[in-house]
């Protein structure tokens, strides 16, 4: 009995969260990777590219809302995916038009590009809070919870309930949906595999004749589809703010460099690996411990080795130390 | 002649690699560019390439002046190039190389797959396989596939021995040697001059940019001076 109390305290507060995040972060990751793979350098606006989809999300929900449209069980939001989507769509492409083309015409080093990058994010940064404002949004409607504490000790008897929110499931569901969907188009469509082609060998791609400007349209497509949906699935799940949303270029930086740069499957796996080690590192593990010990014990200490407020270090550190000893990321990816 | 490149000079800035070369080559025939290092054998291929900025100079195709066509262009009007070094998708498998080869093509690629198998069977046993796990002959094998996938008129080779095995190399050479009945122009640079003119119908020498000598393959191999000065006596 012990030792399922102690299951499900650990279900409820690390395995199913660090699921949830980790979906979140693996949706980034891809997309970050894509980028570099085919445009050859990190995208360092992307986090605020999630805030921006993000955004046009909330600014759709709102306007279906206001017309009285909704989902029933289901949050609005993914009512108003589609719209998000579009918009993000359309900004990428202005700026890639408008900006990255320009130094991609001047052959620019990766260096460069970065910079440009972090000027993009500027922008986004200062257009999401003219528009929406800096403060926390909460968007999520539709019921909160599939499985309820009370619903679950009620029904098992156990001193722990389960919980399970609805917008975990829902994360969980539609990551599977996309990945599956992405994972089909790169390894199944001709245009996917000339995305991997042209990723690993940019001369020989243009040597077989593969149209780069359509592969670089492609791949920022894509790459909005994922930051919107990434985007939209974590405020659900926690809420909207755009300084968290810049604050997360963080672990999916380091989910990208784990799974190999590069690699759209490595970023998956590095989305989790990312996930679990920060929520695992944070968790108190004291209620845990004290239901596995035999005897009972009046520590105060919390068993927490590290406070959740550093848990950007712990990415931080995995992403030093792969840097470090595995350039090339657990899915070799391309060495930076 | 299937294939002319007349007068051809360029090279890189103010640096000319490569000066009033002449090449030729018609369907059929296998023709070899050689030279010692640095004779700017690959640059000159490179520009009838489109990918080496000529100062001067003609390439025609097929009647066709292609002079002014970007590389990309070029390769759709089906002239194929094997690269010395990265010629395969190391991250795709030998199939999907294949593909690759035939982007531009729109109809039914199966065929062309399968003929590809019968002429390289080593490559067929690892259809499924990373192209980046094969062996160097192997890879040599698919980048060749992967070049002849959009049914090339001329197909361009550089070095396809480099770094292989002498038994490796003759197998290529017959590879090239099969290629070459099916009445496609193969235009090659090597460093194997001997071995490579034995298989060419013609043979280019140049030295310092320049054509030096021009024959069939038995006259330059027959030529005392030639013996001494390039193929090593």
């Amino acid at each position: 009995m012990d030792f399922l109390n102690a299951l499900i305290l650990l279900s409820n507060f690390v395995i199913v969260p660090s699921i949830t995040y980790g979906s979140q972060l693996a949706l980034g990751a891809i997309g970050v990777t894509l980028i570099y793979g085919i445009l050859r350098f990190a995208n360092f606006a992307y986090g605020d590219l999630m805030a921006f989809g993000t955004m046009c999300v909330i600014l759709f929900t709102w306007l279906l809302k206001s017309w009285g449209v909704n989902l029933g069980i289901f949050p609005t939001a993914l009512l108003a995916l589609p719209f998000g989507i579009t918009l993000t769509i359309i900004v990428s492409l202005f700026f890639d038009k408008t900006v990255f083309e320009y130094y991609r015409n001047k052959k620019s080093s990766p260096v460069t590009f970065i910079v440009v990058s972090l000027g993009i994010m500027f922008v986004l940064n200062a257009v999401v809070r003219i528009i929406i404002g800096p403060n926390d949004i909460v968007f999520m409607d539709g019921s909160r919870f599939i499985i309820s504490a009370v619903d679950f000790k009620e029904a098992t008897g156990l001193l722990e309930g389960l919980t399970i929110k609805s917008t975990q499931v829902i994360t969980i569901i539609t990551t599977s949906l996309t990945c599956f969907l992405l994972f089909n188009f790169l390894n199944k469509t001709k245009t996917g595999k000339s995305m991997r082609a042209y990723s690993n060998n940019e001369d020989l791609a243009l040597l077989s004749g593969i149209d780069p400007n359509k592969i670089i349209l492609i791949t920022w497509i894509i790459a909005s589809i994922l930051a919107t949906i990434a985007g939209t699935l974590y405020g659900l799940d926690k809420s909207f703010k755009p300084f968290t949303y810049f604050n997360n270029l963080l672990p999916i930086f380091a989910a990208t460099i784990v799974g190999g740069i590069g690699n759209p499957l490595g970023a998956f796996y590095g989305g989790f690996v990312i996930a679990f080690s920060e929520i695992a590192l944070t968790y108190a593990y004291k209620k845990f411990i004290f239901y596995l010990l035999p005897f009972s014990s009046d520590s105060t200490n919390l068993i927490q080795y590290i406070s959740t407020d550093y848990k950007f270090a712990i990415s931080f550190a995995i992403l030093v130390v792969v840097l470090i000893f595995k350039p090339q990321g657990i899915f070799k990816g391309k060495v930076i | 002649m299937f294939f002319k490149a007349n007068n051809l000079s360029g090279g890189y800035g103010e640096v000319k690699v490569i000066e009033n070369c002449n090449f030729n080559v018609n369907r059929g025939e296998i023709v070899s560019i050689l030279g010692p290092n640095g004779a700017g054998k690959s640059s000159a291929m490179k520009a009838m390439l489109g990918m080496l900025k000529l100062e001067s100079g003609t390439v025609v195709l097929d009647e066709k002046d292609i002079s002014n066509f970007n590389t990309q262009d070029r390769i759709k009007l089906g002239i194929s190039f094997v690269p010395q070094v990265n010629n395969i998708f190391t991250e795709l498998t030998v199939n999907e190389n294949l593909e690759m080869g035939a982007f531009t093509s729109s109809d039914d690629i199966k065929d062309k797959i399968e003929e590809m198998y019968d002429l390289f069977p080593a490559i067929k046993e690892k259809k499924y396989q990373f192209a980046g796990e094969l062996s160097g002959g192997q890879r040599q094998q698919v980048a060749i596939a992967r070049a002849l996938m959009n049914n090339p008129s001329i197909l361009m080779l550089d070095e396809p021995t480099a770094g292989v095995s002498p038994v490796v190399m003759q197998e290529i050479f017959e590879h090239i040697i099969q290629i070459k009945e099916k009445n496609i122009a193969i235009l090659m640079v090597e460093q194997n001059a001997n071995q490579a003119l034995k298989i060419s119908d013609r043979g280019y020498i140049l030295v310092t940019g320049q054509n030096a000598y021009h024959g069939t393959g038995q006259e330059l191999l027959n030529d005392p001076e030639i013996r001494k000065t390039f193929l090593g006596g």
